[in-house]
C-alpha cells in the first residue's frame, strides 16, 4: 500500500486539471472583452462611414431634386455633368433615366438589376468606369416621368471590411494560441506549486509523519496553504506522539503493577495454607486492579485533555468558587496532617473552562502538596487576575525539588527517586499540565522560598482570561 | 426489589446477578437492548441497570429515552465502559438516575441500587431527617444529638444530610464524592474519609453509642445500632 501511496499520482488530465480550466475560463472571459472592443471599433469605423455616406447621398438626392424643380431636366442634367467633372476619385454614381429607359446623364450605363420603387435604399455590385465595385444607391423619381439614381461608390469600406477582418480573424487566432499555451503553463505552474504539498501529504499518508511542506519566501497563497498544512501536521505528530507515550507509558506502568498483582495472586494460590490468608491474597489483588484501573482512568484523562477533544465541555465558571471549594475539600486532609491549608483568593475571577478538569488539576495540586509537605507544615493556594491572565499557585513547605527533577516532574509518570514509596500514579502533574494546555495556559515549576531550607514548592498555572 | 438488568456481558451479568440476588432482589436478565425494551415496557421492574453501550441496534441511551417517552418513569442505573465525563452527561440527560463507570466494585453498585430504589416515594419535602436521637432540621440548618445542638460546617452538614437520606444504607465513597461535593474525578487519596471521621468526631462526641459506621471494602452508613 505504501509503495502505490509514495508515487507521485499522475499529474490529471488536461480538462481535469484545475489550472487548464482556470485559464481557459480566464481566456473566455478575455476572448469575450476582445469581442466587445472590436464591436465597438467596427461600429465606430465602418457604421461611421455608413451614415457618412447615406448622409452625402441624401444631401447629393435633395440638392439635385432642388435643381430640378428650379431649372427642370436640362438644369438636372447640367448639374449631374457638373458634378460628375468634379468628382476626380470617381466616387460618385448618378443615373438620370427618362420615361422610356434612356439615359439622360450619368455614368452608370444602364439601371442596374431588381431595384425597387420611389425613396428605396439598395446596394449592389455596379460596373462603372470599367471597374467592378460595391455601391450604395437612391433611387427618387421626379415629375415628369424622370427617375434619378445617386449612389456612392463603397469600395474603400469593403477594403476596410476585409481589413478588419483579416485582423479580427488573426487576432482571434492569437487569443486562441496565447490562451492555449497561458493555459497549459498556468496548469503547470498550478502543478509544479502543488506537487511539495501533495508529495508530502502522500509521504505522510504512506507513514512518515516528519515530512513538511517546503515554504518558499513568496507568501502567497500556496505557502500559506503549506503553513497551515505543516501546522496541522505538528499537531497531529503532537497527537501521534501522545498516544506513543501513552502506550509506552502503559506498557511499562500498567504492566508492572499487573505483573506484581498477578505475582501476588500465583502465589497465593501455591503458598495459601488459609482461606483467611487465600482471602487476604485475594482482596490484595482486588485493590491491585482498583490501582490499575485508576492509573487507567488518569491516562485517558490527560489524553482526552491533550487531545482538545474537551473543549465542547467548556462553560463560563467561577474559578475563585472552584478553587475555594477544592480548598474546603482538601482542607481537611491537611488539618488531618497538622498542616496548614491557607487560601488568597479573589472575590470572582471568570473563566471559561472546564470545571472537572480545572477542578481535578487543583485537585492534584494540594494532594501532592500536602502528602510532601511534612507535619506542622503550610500549604497555600492562591490565585489573582494579573492583566488577562488568571494565575494560580499551590506552595508548600516541604522539600521541593532539584532543579533537574523540576524539568522531568511534568512528564507522564515521572516520580521523584525521594517519593518513589509515597502512594500515587506519578500522573498528577502531568495531569495539570494537559488540563492547563487545554485552557491555553501554561504550568512551571519553582521554589516557593528561594534560598530558604527547605526551599518548598510552587507550581503556577497561568490561564488566559476570556 | 425487581430489578431488570441489560448487560451483554456474560460474565459481568453473572456475577451482578448473582450479587443483587443475594442481597434479596429480584433479576431479570436480558442480554441486548431489543429484549431489554421489550421487557422494560411490557412490566414492571422497581429499577433498571442497563449498560449503556448494547448490541442489538437498541443502546441503553436509546432505550431509557424510550422509556422515558412513554412516560415510564422506573429508576435506571446505567452501567459504562465510557468514562468521559460527556458521555456521563449524555447519559444522565437521556433520563439515566444515576452512572457507574466499570470497571466497579459489587459494593459501589448494590449502594448505588439500594439508593436509587429507596429514593422518597412521597413528593412532600421532608424538614427534618432523624436517626436515632440525632436530629437534622433542613429548616434550620441545625443538627442536635439528644437536643444538643452540634455545630456543623455547610459542607459538614450535606455529608450528614446525604448520609441521614440514606440511613441504614451503604453509602459509597464516590457517591458521596459526587452527591455531596459534585465532583467527578478520583481525588487519588482517602480526602472523604478524613471528612467522615471529622464528623464523626463531632456527632459522637460525649456519646458512647457511634452513629456513623464504616462497612468494610464498601462505604459508610449511618444507622442507630452498633
Amino acid at each position: 500500500m505504501s509503495e502505490r501511496l509514495a508515487r507521485p499520482p499522475p499529474p490529471p488530465r488536461l480538462l481535469q486539471s484545475a489550472g487548464f480550466r482556470f485559464a481557459l475560463l480566464f481566456m473566455a472571459i478575455f476572448s469575450v472583452a476582445a469581442g466587445l472592443l472590436v464591436a465597438v471599433l467596427w461600429w465606430a469605423t465602418a457604421g461611421a462611414i455608413d451614415r457618412q455616406t447615406v448622409a452625402a447621398i441624401r444631401a447629393d438626392t435633395l440638392a439635385l431634386m432642388d435643381r430640378h424643380r428650379d431649372a427642370g431636366p436640362l438644369g438636372l442634367i447640367e448639374s449631374i455633368e457638373d458634378r460628375m467633372a468634379q468628382d476626380a476619385e470617381a466616387v460618385t454614381i448618378y443615373l438620370l433615366m427618362d420615361r422610356d429607359g434612356r439615359k439622360l446623364a450619368g455614368n452608370l450605363d444602364h439601371w442596374p438589376e431588381g431595384i425597387a420603387g420611389d425613396g428605396t435604399w439598395f446596394r449592389t455590385e455596379l460596373h462603372h468606369d470599367g471597374a467592378t465595385s460595391e455601391a450604395r444607391l437612391h433611387r427618387r423619381d421626379l415629375p415628369g416621368g424622370l427617375s434619378l439614381l445617386v449612389g456612392r461608390d463603397e469600395s474603400e469600406r469593403t477594403q476596410l471590411d476585409i481589413v478588419m477582418a483579416e485582423g479580427m480573424a488573426w487576432s482571434l487566432g492569437a487569443i486562441l494560441l496565447l490562451g492555449g499555451v497561458g493555459a497549459s503553463l498556468v496548469r503547470k505552474a498550478l502543478q509544479r506549486r502543488m506537487a511539495p504539498a501533495m508529495l508530502t501529504a502522500q509521504g505522510i499518508a504512506a507513514g512518515d509523519l516528519a515530512r513538511r511542506v517546503p515554504v518558499s519566501l513568496r507568501h502567497d497563497e500556496f505557502d500559506q496553504l503549506g503553513a497551515t498544512m505543516n501546522a496541522m501536521l505538528e499537531r497531529i505528530e503532537a497527537l501521534m506522539s501522545g498516544v506513543r507515550s501513552v502506550s509506552d507509558a502503559i506498557a511499562h506502568d500498567l504492566r508492572t503493577p499487573i505483573a506484581r498483582a498477578r505475582g501476588k495472586l500465583e502465589e497465593a494460590l501455591d503458598a495459601a495454607r488459609s482461606e483467611e490468608g487465600l482471602r487476604a491474597a485475594v482482596e490484595e489483588g482486588i485493590a491491585d486492579l482498583d490501582n490499575i484501573s485508576r492509573v487507567f482512568q488518569a491516562l485517558l484523562r490527560i489524553a482526552e485533555a491533550e487531545a482538545g477533544a474537551r473543549r465542547a465541555a467548556f462553560a463560563p465558571l467561577d474559578l475563585s468558587a472552584v478553587l475555594s471549594d477544592a480548598a474546603d475539600f482538601y482542607e481537611a486532609m491537611a488539618e488531618a496532617r497538622d498542616q496548614h491549608l491557607e487560601t488568597d483568593l479573589p472575590d470572582r475571577l471568570d473563566l471559561v473552562g472546564d470545571r472537572d478538569l480545572l477542578l481535578q488539576a487543583v485537585a492534584n495540586l494540594l494532594d501532592n502538596a500536602i502528602k510532601f509537605t511534612p507535619p506542622g507544615g503550610k500549604v497555600r493556594l492562591s490565585a489573582r487576575r494579573d492583566g488577562r491572565v488568571a494565575e494560580i499557585a499551590v506552595e508548600d513547605s516541604g522539600p521541593g525539588l532539584p532543579q533537574a527533577d523540576k524539568d522531568r516532574a511534568l512528564d507522564r509518570f515521572f516520580r521523584a527517586d525521594a517519593s518513589r514509596n509515597a502512594p500515587g500514579s506519578g500522573l498528577g502533574l502531568s495531569l495539570v499540565r494537559a488540563v492547563t494546555q487545554l485552557h491555553g495556559g501554561e504550568v512551571w515549576l519553582e521554589d516557593a522560598q528561594p534560598g530558604a531550607e527547605p526551599p518548598g514548592l510552587r507550581v503556577s498555572l497561568r490561564v488566559p482570561l476570556p | 426489589m425487581r430489578i431488570l438488568l441489560v448487560e451483554d456481558d456474560v460474565e459481568v451479568a453473572r456475577f451482578v446477578k448473582k450479587g443483587l440476588q443475594e442481597a434479596g432482589h429480584t433479576v431479570e436478565h436480558a442480554p441486548n437492548g431489543r429484549e431489554g425494551l421489550f421487557l422494560a415496557a411490557s412490566e414492571a421492574f422497581d429499577m433498571l441497570v442497563l449498560d449503556r453501550m448494547l448490541p442489538g441496534g437498541v443502546d441503553g441511551v436509546r432505550l431509557v429515552e424510550t422509556l422515558r417517552g412513554q412516560g415510564n418513569r422506573t429508576p435506571v442505573l446505567f452501567l459504562s465502559a465510557l468514562s468521559a465525563v460527556d458521555e456521563r452527561v449524555k447519559g444522565l440527560k437521556a433520563g439515566g438516575d444515576d452512572y457507574l463507570v466499570k470497571p466497579f466494585a459489587f459494593a459501589e453498585l448494590l449502594a448505588r441500587v439500594e439508593a436509587l430504589g429507596r429514593r422518597p416515594s412521597s413528593e412532600a419535602p421532608v424538614t427534618k431527617l432523624r436517626v436515632a436521637d440525632l436530629e437534622l432540621d433542613l429548616l434550620s440548618r441545625t443538627v442536635t444529638r439528644s437536643g444538643k445542638r452540634i455545630d456543623v460546617q455547610p459542607r459538614e452538614f450535606r455529608l450528614l444530610e446525604h448520609l441521614m437520606r440514606h440511613a441504614g444504607q451503604v453509602v459509597t465513597r464516590t457517591m458521596l464524592l459526587e452527591k455531596v461535593w459534585d465532583y467527578h474525578f478520583d481525588p487519588q487519596t482517602n480526602v472523604i474519609d478524613v471528612h467522615v471521621s471529622r464528623l464523626r468526631q463531632k456527632l459522637d462526641k460525649g456519646f458512647d453509642k457511634p452513629l456513623i459506621h464504616t462497612v468494610r471494602n464498601a462505604g459508610y452508613m449511618i444507622r442507630a445500632e452498633a
